[in-house]
């Protein structure tokens, strides 16, 4: 390996310092026995980790968040999916229109597609307030999923599946037996980002959570505005730690950094 | 009656059209080879067959059945493809036991059919291996296995050797020729490779931008090309026009006597005698001059353009020589076609 230069290792100790820097603030913070949020902290201890577990407007909306994470992620899945394979077969007409079309809510602010649900959605048809979030979830993940999935199809040689039909398998068995089995881990990939941008979502949601039901990344920013304890430090670390996991393990198991 | 029967056969990608009114039937137990380059329709015509693309309108017919409409996965025709296109998730055994597994066969038979068609591709003890773990030739023969254990009752090949290097190429020709005599399947090739055509087939059948050119026995198609198209392909790299009882390039005129009327007449290299100069049809200077082994091959600038030809290992001719090179009218294709060149 070539000997890094000054230069080159000064940038790559400033962008770990900015990547990782807050995170290890943060991190510090939430182990802090103050009653306010502050760095470096007086005192050392678990009391704010234990204080947000009682707190129950956190424990309410980490139900509908996970419920919203995990209910967007499967339709966003579901309907990413087959519109992948479609794509990815690509004799269709119009094949790169759809896919930029559907790259579009990367690009359009989070704000407009909140608003916009929320004036159309929520105001207009009276949708609940969950199935408003569910529905302004999964517009905004399925960009997500297609993308990962498309990217694991592209490794695919797709005669595969016309070799199963030729061996008397209908296209459904095809795509269920011989497609799926092999893009398992860019399925697996776009999960797991679907729900972690799901799950820490807030300008979508900000618009759509209205009296008694919000997103944990909402009820953290109410929570903010009125008492400015390491709690929210705390909580902050229990999520990153959340998060590292479920990368992780399905690293370990999947192997799907080659997908993101 | 014909096992395989294609009736004024349209395909089409889109708008461009790829086969047009192709007409071509096949008998049981026959190896029949589609040969032309590539963009020629043979593919496409072989995908229509496997019902993988609709005709744009004519009737595929099979063992008597119109099969035109009917869906892929039900018309029980095994399809080798190029890229194998075996399933990277299942091991060579799981393979091979797919088509079967789908027709809901009993586990012991799936077993003993499997074990049958892996035997006779020659590849046992890989049953538990991934593709990824086995070379391009056991590949193949997975494939081979996974579409004849099925029992189908017709076989389509899509330049299945292409993909092999020359060794192991004209091996598994062998084995081919082997596997499709012992079940007595009819099989349906697709090449372009005109030697594996001609060592395979029972009949060759040569395509030229979606229509038959010439459909024949591999010794007609190879000794007698019905068209200039198929002599260039089949190697006669001479091609010469006749009229009126005289070969024509440009103005150059050379009288030439034919037993009957051909518009081309089409020399192979080793088939065109290079003489000292004032001794053969022409004269003509020497252009270039290569070794081939058991002969040496010139390309000769003459009046009629560039003919190439063979002499003897001792031929003393160098580049630039005068030499004559001799048009045996005995020894050419003898070409009668309408305005096609």
């Amino acid at each position: 390996m070539n000997r890094l230069s000054k230069a080159t290792l000064l940038m790559l100790v400033l962008a770990l310092l900015f990547l990782l820097g807050p995170f290890v603030v943060i991190f510090v913070a939430g182990f802090s026995a103050d009653e306010t949020l502050r760095f470096p902290p007086q005192g050392y201890s678990l009391r704010w980790l234990a204080h947000v577990f009682t707190v129950e407007a956190f424990q309410r909306s980490l139900l509908t968040s996970l419920v919203v994470a995990f209910g967007s992620t499967l339709l966003a899945l579901a309907l990413g999916v087959p519109v992948a394979y479609a794509l990815s077969r690509a004799r269709l007409p119009g094949a790169e229109a759809v896919r930029l079309v559907l790259t579009l809510p990367l690009i359009v602010p989070g704000i407009i597609v909140g608003l916009a649900l929320l004036n159309h959605g929520v105001l207009a048809l009276n949708l609940p307030v969950t199935l408003s979030l569910l529905i302004g979830h999964t517009t905004l993940l399925i960009p997500y999923a297609v993308r990962v999935v498309s990217s694991s199809l592209a490794n695919l040689r797709l005669d595969i599946d016309d070799a199963a039909v030729t061996l008397g398998a209908t296209r459904l068995q095809a795509f269920f037996q011989v497609v799926l089995p092999n893009i398992r881990g860019g399925v697996a990939a776009a999960f797991v980002l679907a729900f972690i941008t799901s799950f820490n979502q807030v300008p979508v949601s900000l618009f759509l959570t209205g009296p008694g039901v919000s997103t944990l990344p909402i009820e953290m920013m109410a929570y903010m505005e009125t008492s400015y304890d390491p709690s929210i430090a705390a909580l902050s670390t229990l999520l990153v730690l959340f998060t590292i996991a479920l990368v992780a393990a399905t690293e370990k198991l999947l192997g799907i950094s080659k997908y993101v | 009656m014909s096992h395989l029967t294609l009736e004024q056969l349209n395909l089409a990608y889109g708008k461009a059209a790829a086969v047009r009114d192709l007409d071509l039937a096949i008998d049981q137990g026959q190896l029949v080879s589609l040969l032309g380059p590539s963009g020629c329709g043979k593919t496409t015509t072989m995908r229509a067959v496997a019902g993988l693309l609709p005709p744009v309108s004519g009737r595929i017919r099979l063992a008597g059945e119109d099969i035109t409409t009917k869906p892929a996965h039900r018309r029980d025709i095994g399809l080798v493809f190029q890229s194998y296109a075996l399933f990277p998730h299942l091991s060579a055994r799981d393979n091979v036991a797919f088509g079967l597994k789908l027709r809901k066969r009993p586990a012991a038979e799936i077993e003993r059919r499997v074990a049958a068609a892996l035997a006779s591709v020659g590849l046992q003890g890989f049953e538990a291996r991934l593709p990824a773990n086995l070379s391009g030739g056991q590949q193949q023969r997975v494939a081979v296995a996974r579409a004849i254990v099925i029992e189908p009752r017709l076989l389509l090949l899509d330049e299945p050797l292409s993909n092999l290097d020359a060794r192991l190429r004209v091996e598994m020709r062998a084995e081919l020729r082997r596997i499709q005599r012992e079940l007595g399947i009819t099989m349906l090739y697709v090449t372009h490779d005109q030697e594996e055509a001609l060592s395979l087939s029972d009949r060759i059948v040569v395509m030229r931008e979606g229509r038959i050119e010439q459909d024949g026995t591999p010794e007609a198609v190879y000794h007698r090309p019905a068209t200039a198209f198929v002599a260039a392909f089949m190697g006669y790299q001479n091609l010469l026009a006749w009229r009126d009882g005289a070969l024509h390039a440009g103005d150059a005129r050379v009288p030439l006597a034919l037993p009957r009327h051909a518009s081309h007449l089409a020399w192979r290299p080793e088939h065109v005698a290079v003489v000292d100069a004032g001794r053969g049809t022409l004269d003509g200077r020497v252009g270039a001059r290569s070794y081939l082994g058991e002969r040496i091959e010139f390309l000769v600038q003459t009046p009629l353009g560039a003919i190439k030809g063979s002499g003897a290992l001792d031929s003393p001719w160098l580049e630039g020589t005068s030499v004559g090179v001799v048009l045996d009218p005995a020894r050419a294709a003898l070409i009668a076609e309408g305005g096609r060149a």
